[in-house]
This record gives structure tokens, C-alpha cells and sequence, in this order.
């Protein structure tokens, strides 16, 4: 018999440079901002690391949630960016890319008219924060880490630097997707990056962000987006969420819906070690609408650990929760999600449905839906379920000569795709498909 | 060459039932043989078993498919051996295009690292199609999914045209469709018929047997088949229900 040989642990030599030791320190910042970051810094330290026990937290993993071993991340060689930036392929017709490793940018490339359109601010944050201080104080991270992560979103605001910054002006219409590429390399790497969407009146938008690593080291990410859809605006953000399986990661959303606009976020998280996804939609005023959707494809020892909130604050909103999760092997999910019906929010139309595809015996969901409700006239839905590939189904598509693992994919595939379907146009579906294949494998 | 079902006996796997009573019938290619028989006689439980489907187990006999046994083997591997079936109830399969599980379908069927190719595909499944008057938006929709009674009736025989099985089982496909595709669908399995290829046809009304004509025509009662003729069968059933069969069959089981 062969003896087993234990790796050496390695261990991170050099305390100071571990982030929990290192506070913001960016010079290109403004005074006000870098005011702002040390303040969240403060407030990342003081606050305690979560615990099960904490009601945001229950079913979570937070073991492993140390961010010691974690180092801010160093420049890419130019070797690397170029190879990143060939990387960077998202939906073949859009607006414009921009491109960041390590939270630095390589390219802002645009494609397409409509975003030089007059008063449209395509930016990336730095810029942003340095140049648009009125937009940054009253939009940025206003309402964010209320679902149990609000030490890791101070964190993100004294770190942050990377992302897109998108202003669209009353009327204005951006037809093609924007598309944002974020790459962390190296190992012990961090990055932060922002996305941070202004949508005016009837505005219209839609924005796409690329969460990849560049090699299989470890790594860390900690995003934030905010979304804040004006009166009659239509914002649609995708987030594809595909670091590798060594990264702990991090995505906490906020979305504002004023009146009759409408927003539409899909997150499909197919890499990651440890991923932590909140989303919360505001629905502010009447005749706004939030769609929350999420695909899920778990395998290995994959943690997805998803909460979400929908607050509807005016009368007739409406909202529309749907998470899909594939489980397979040890992989587990997570869900808890909250309706909260505020009083006078009458006539609200809330919807919550999760639902989980086993397809192996270790694999392992909790789902917890809920609702609160303080207002009359409400239509709410919301529940949970779990099950396995239906035998009818598989043999069905083997009758037509079609392999057992090929069925099972297919079927696991078809489970969440009908989730993509509810996306607005066939180029950004069919992206999503394609990584969904990829990982279905 | 035939399709050859020799003495099969199958039961329920969960509890043992046994449906297929020591079930002898031969499909030779170039017919097309139909079987009628009373709700729960084991019709769709033949074409099952003939399938492979796990519920149920065989416990005696052989099905011999131009000579070859195919009862130990996987569902898929029957389909791609020639064999076909449609489903008296159609499984939906949401998410997945109708194109994209053909596709899949067609690309089983070829070698290792051989890709199929995308534009003949769709002329083919267009053609195909065509001649069943399914309207082009059936591509894109998932599989069966919301789909009318008929509408799966209709894209069960889509699928037997584009898979050209040798042998094609098809339960109940007339249940479900009105007239009009009633004559559409005949005419598609009618466009199939030839020398190398064969039919079971399993239905209740012999109104579908005017347009898909049976070289023979089988009586299924009890999990076996107890009465065999020619075309001019489904008429006497027609006219004079099942009663008297199982009649005989007790008498010859009293004498
Ligand atoms: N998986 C199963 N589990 C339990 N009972 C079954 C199963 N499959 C078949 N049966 C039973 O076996 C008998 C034969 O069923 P089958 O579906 O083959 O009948 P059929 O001849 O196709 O009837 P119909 O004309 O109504 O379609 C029925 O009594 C049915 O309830
Ligand atoms: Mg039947």
C-alpha cells in the first residue's frame, strides 16, 4: 500500500500584506471619497465575521469565509493582458466592452454609436468617482450588505477602484448590450469590482458582466452592483458568474425600481468555490416592476449560498422571483428569500419560486422562502421545491437513441434554460446557453 | 428480415405484475401489421418492453430484430439498432427545442467525432415538417411542451421521419387528432412505407386502418395476442367489440 504523502500547507508568510491588515489607499481618489473608503474601512473592522447562529446565515458554510490569505491583487504583465483581452468574448452585436484584470482596466473599446449618444457616461469607476463626485455620492452604495454581508460590503467600498459606471439619460436608449469583462489572476488575488447602472427616465439599457480568473490559483472576489432605474426606465443586467473552483467569492446587488420602469437581472453562477449572492429590489414607486432571476449549475463541492429581498414600498408593483439550482455531487445550495409588502404598498403582485434539480444523492438544497406582508389586496406566491430527473423524461429521449448521460444533461440543461428563455433577446440567450453547455460539459 | 417477438413475458418490475402472457407476433419488413385490443390488455406495455423501459422486466422470450436479440440492451442503443416509438402520451421535455433533442438524436447516430451538418439538417427537418403541415415556430418551442394533444401526436411522426427507424411502433398516434391531420399523419407514415421497413400499428378505431391499410390485424386480450386476421378484422371488432374473443377464449380454457 502506498503511504500517503501530505502536500505542505502553504502559509501566508508576510501578515502585512494579507488584506485584513491593509486599509484603502488609493491616490487617484478624491479627498471625499477616500474619506469615505477609510470610513469603511473602520467599519469593516469593527464588524464581527458572520456566524451561523446570525439569521442571514443559517445553512451557510462561514468556515470559510477567512479573506486572511487574501492579498490586493498586482498588475498584470502585458503579456497576460493581451492574452485576457483576446479572451474577453461575450455576445457577438454590442455597444461596447471594457475589459479589467486584477482591477485594473485594459481596454474600453466601443462599438457602437448609441453609447457616445449625448449626456451617456460610459465610464470606468476610477473615472467615475474622480470626475462624477454628485452621481457617486447620491447613487453609490447607498443601501448595500443588508442581507448579512454588510462587513464585506465595507470592505468592497474601501477597496473598490474597478467596474463600470454607466450613466443613460432621460429617453436615451442603448439597443446593444454593454458588456463588462473582470479577471482575477494570480494567486492570493483579490478584486472588487463596482457596477454601478443609472437608468433616467425611459431609458433603456442593458449591461453584461464577465466574472472569470485568468489560471486555477485561489483567489478572492468581493463585487458590488448597484441598479437604479428612473421612472420609466428599463434596465436589464446579467451577471455571469464564472471564476474558477479555487475562488471565494462575493455578489452583493441593489436594485431601485422607480415608477413604471422596470429592471431585469439574471445572475448564472457556474464557477466559484464558496459564492455569497444577495440582491435586493426596491420597488419605489407605483407601476414598477423587478424581475429576479437566477440559474444555478452546482457540482463538485460547490457552495451557492443565494438570500434575496423584495420590498415593495409603493402600490402596484410587481415582482417576480425565479432561482433555478442543479445540484451534482456534493454540491449545496442555498436559498433564503424574503417578501416584505410594506403598508399602503397595495395591489402588489410578489412572486418567490426556487426550485432544485437533484441529480446525485450527496448533493444538498435549503431552501427557505418567505413572506411578510403589512399591507391589503396582495397577490403573493412563494414556495420551494426539490427534485430528481424524471425516469419519464430520460427514457423518452433515450427511445429516440439518445445516450443516458446525454439525456440527463439534456434534460438538467432544458431545467435551466427555461429560466434563460425569460431573458430579452435571442444573442445574449444563446450566450448563455453556450456557457451553460460548457458547463454541463 | 422482421421484427420477431417470440413467447414474451413481462411484469411490473415494483410488484410483479405480470401484463405480457407468453406473447408471439412477427413483423416482416415491408407490412405493416395494426393491434387492437380492450383498454388494459397490454398494448402500450408491449411497445414499452419492446423499448426498454425500466418499469418493467422480462421474464421469458425474445424480441429478434432482423435477427438480433435486443432485450439486453439500452433503450438508446434499441433506437439506434432501427427500432421506433410513438408514445401513446408523449413526454414534454421543457427547456429543450425540438431542434436541439433531433439534433441530438441524429448526432447519436453517427461516428465518434463526426459532426452533423447544420444546414442539411435543417433542409431535412424543414421537408419533413412540410409535408406533416407543422408550422416552422415548432423548432424553437421545447419539446412537446404546451403542446396540443395533437400537436404531440403530430411530432411523434416528425420524429420517426427524421430518425427513419426499420421498425416503427406507433400506440394510439390516431387518439388525439382530428380529421384533417388524421390524413396528414396516415400520409406521413404512408410516405415511409417500403420494402426494407415495418409498421406496428396499435389503435382503438378502425377509421385510422382506411388510411394506414394493415397487411394483418392482431387481437391483444390478456397480455397475449388471441386472434389474428386480415384487414377486414378491424371491421368485425368494429361491429362486434371483444366480447366474443375473450368468449373463446374462456371456452377454451373450460374445454
Ligand atoms: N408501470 C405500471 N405500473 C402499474 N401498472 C401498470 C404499469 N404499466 C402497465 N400497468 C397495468 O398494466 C395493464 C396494461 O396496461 P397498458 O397500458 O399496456 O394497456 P393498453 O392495452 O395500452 O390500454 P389502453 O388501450 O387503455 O391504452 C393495465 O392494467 C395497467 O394499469
Ligand atoms: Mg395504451
Amino acid at each position: 500500500m502506498n503511504a500517503t504523502i501530505e502536500a505542505p500547507i502553504e502559509t501566508v508568510s508576510e501578515e502585512n500584506d494579507s488584506l485584513m491588515t491593509t486599509g484603502p489607499d488609493f491616490a487617484s481618489h478624491p479627498e471625499a471619497f477616500r474619506a469615505r473608503q477609510r470610513a469603511a474601512w473602520e467599519k469593516f473592522v469593527s464588524l464581527p465575521m458572520p456566524a451561523r447562529t446570525d439569521e442571514t446565515w443559517r445553512f451557510a458554510d462561514v468556515k470559510s469565509l477567512s479573506i486572511a490569505p487574501y492579498t490586493r491583487a498586482e498588475v498584470v504583465d502585458d503579456g497576460d493582458r493581451a492574452a485576457l483581452l483576446k479572451k474577453s468574448i461575450g455576445i457577438v452585436e454590442t455597444s461596447g466592452r471594457m475589459v479589467f484584470a486584477n482591477d485594473c482596466l485594459l481596454a474600453r473599446d466601443i462599438y457602437n454609436d448609441t453609447l457616445r449618444a449625448k449626456g451617456v457616461l460610459w465610464l470606468p469607476m476610477e473615472q467615475a468617482i474622480a470626475e462624477q463626485a454628485e452621481l457617486i455620492e447620491k447613487h453609490f452604495m447607498r443601501e448595500s450588505g443588508v442581507l448579512g454581508s454588510a462587513k464585506f460590503a465595507a470592505l468592497h467600498e474601501s477597496q473598490v477602484k474597478a467596474g463600470t459606471f454607466l450613466y443613460v439619460p432621460r429617453g436615451v436608449e442603448i439597443a446593444l448590450p454593454v458588456e463588462t469583462f473582470h479577471w482575477l489572476s494570480g494567486e492570493g488575488a483579490s478584486v472588487f469590482p463596482h457596477t454601478l447602472i443609472i437608468a433616467e427616465e425611459n431609458a433603456k439599457v442593458t449591461l453584461v458582466d464577465y466574472f472569470q480568473s485568468a489560471g486555477d490559483d485561489a483567489g478572492f472576489a468581493c463585487g458590488v452592483n448597484d441598479i437604479v432605474v428612473g421612472n420609466g426606465a428599463r434596465v436589464t443586467y446579467v451577471a455571469v458568474q464564472d471564476w474558477n473552483r479555487k475562488t471565494l467569492a462575493f455578489h452583493l446587488n441593489n436594485t431601485t425600481v422607480a415608477r413604471d420602469a422596470s429592471a431585469l437581472a439574471l445572475r448564472l453562477n457556474l464557477g466559484g468555490s464558496r459564492v455569497r449572492d444577495e440582491a435586493v429590489s426596491r420597488l419605489r414607486g407605483p407601476g414598477g416592476r423587478s424581475d429576479m432571476l437566477s440559474v444555478s449549475a452546482a457540482e463538485d463541492d460547490q457552495i451557492f449560498d443565494q438570500r434575496t429581498l423584495q420590498i415593495h414600498e409603493a402600490p402596484n408593483t410587481s415582482s417576480d422571483l425565479l432561482y433555478k439550482n442543479s445540484l451534482n455531487d456534493k454540491a449545496r445550495t442555498i436559498f433564503t428569500g424574503l417578501i416584505r409588502v410594506d403598508e399602503g404598498a397595495h395591489k402588489t403582485d410578489a412572486y418567490q419560486k426556487v426550485r432544485n434539480l437533484l441529480l446525485s444523492d450527496e448533493a444538498e438544497a435549503n431552501s427557505a422562502p418567505g413572506l411578510e406582508i403589512e399591507a391589503d389586496d396582495v397577490r403573493c406566491t412563494h414556495g420551494a421545491t426539490s427534485g430528481q430527473v424524471d425516469m419519464e423524461e430520460i427514457f423518452y429521449l433515450q427511445s429516440r437513441g439518445i445516450p443516458l448521460r446525454l439525456a440527463h444533461q439534456l434534460v438538467t440543461f432544458g431545467f435551466l434554460n427555461e429560466v434563460i428563455e425569460r431573458l430579452p433577446g435571442e444573442p445574449l440567450q444563446q450566450k448563455l446557453r453556450e456557457l451553460l453547455h460548457g458547463k454541463l460539459g | 428480415m422482421s421484427l420477431e417477438i417470440r413467447n414474451l413475458h413481462a411484469r411490473i418490475a415494483a410488484n410483479g405484475t405480470e401484463i405480457l402472457r407468453g406473447l408471439d407476433l412477427t413483423v416482416e419488413a415491408g407490412k405493416v401489421h395494426a393491434i387492437m385490443g380492450p383498454n388494459g390488455s397490454g398494448k402500450s406495455t408491449l411497445s414499452k418492453v419492446l423499448g426498454g423501459h425500466p418499469d418493467y422486466e422480462v421474464t421469458e422470450g425474445e424480441v429478434l430484430l432482423d435477427g438480433v436479440n435486443i432485450l439486453g440492451m439500452e433503450p438508446d442503443v434499441r433506437s439506434r439498432a432501427g427500432l421506433f416509438l410513438a408514445f401513446q402520451y408523449p413526454m414534454e421535455i421543457p427547456g429543450v427545442s425540438n431542434a436541439n433533442f433531433l439534433r441530438a438524436a441524429l448526432q447519436a447516430r453517427l461516428p465518434e467525432g463526426e459532426e452533423l451538418e447544420a444546414t442539411d439538417y435543417y433542409a431535412r427537418l424543414y421537408e419533413k415538417m412540410d409535408m406533416l403541415e407543422m408550422d416552422r415556430k415548432f423548432t424553437a418551442r421545447s419539446v412537446n411542451d404546451g403542446f396540443s394533444g395533437g400537436e404531440k401526436k403530430r411530432n411523434e411522426i416528425l420524429q420517426m421521419l427524421m430518425l427513419e427507424p426499420r421498425y416503427a411502433i406507433l400506440d394510439e398516434t390516431d387518439s388525439g387528432l382530428d380529421i384533417d391531420a388524421l390524413k396528414i399523419v396516415s400520409h406521413g407514415v404512408n410516405a415511409m412505407r417500403g420494402p426494407e421497413r415495418g409498421f406496428l400499428v396499435i389503435t382503438h378505431y378502425q377509421r385510422l386502418l382506411d388510411y394506414i391499410v394493415p397487411d394483418v390485424v392482431h387481437v391483444l386480450v390478456g397480455g397475449r395476442i388471441e386472434h389474428t386476421g386480415g384487414k377486414e378484422l378491424a371491421l368485425e371488432l368494429e361491429a362486434k367489440g371483444y366480447d366474443w374473443i375473450k368468449d373463446d377464449i374462456a371456452q377454451a380454457v373450460s374445454a
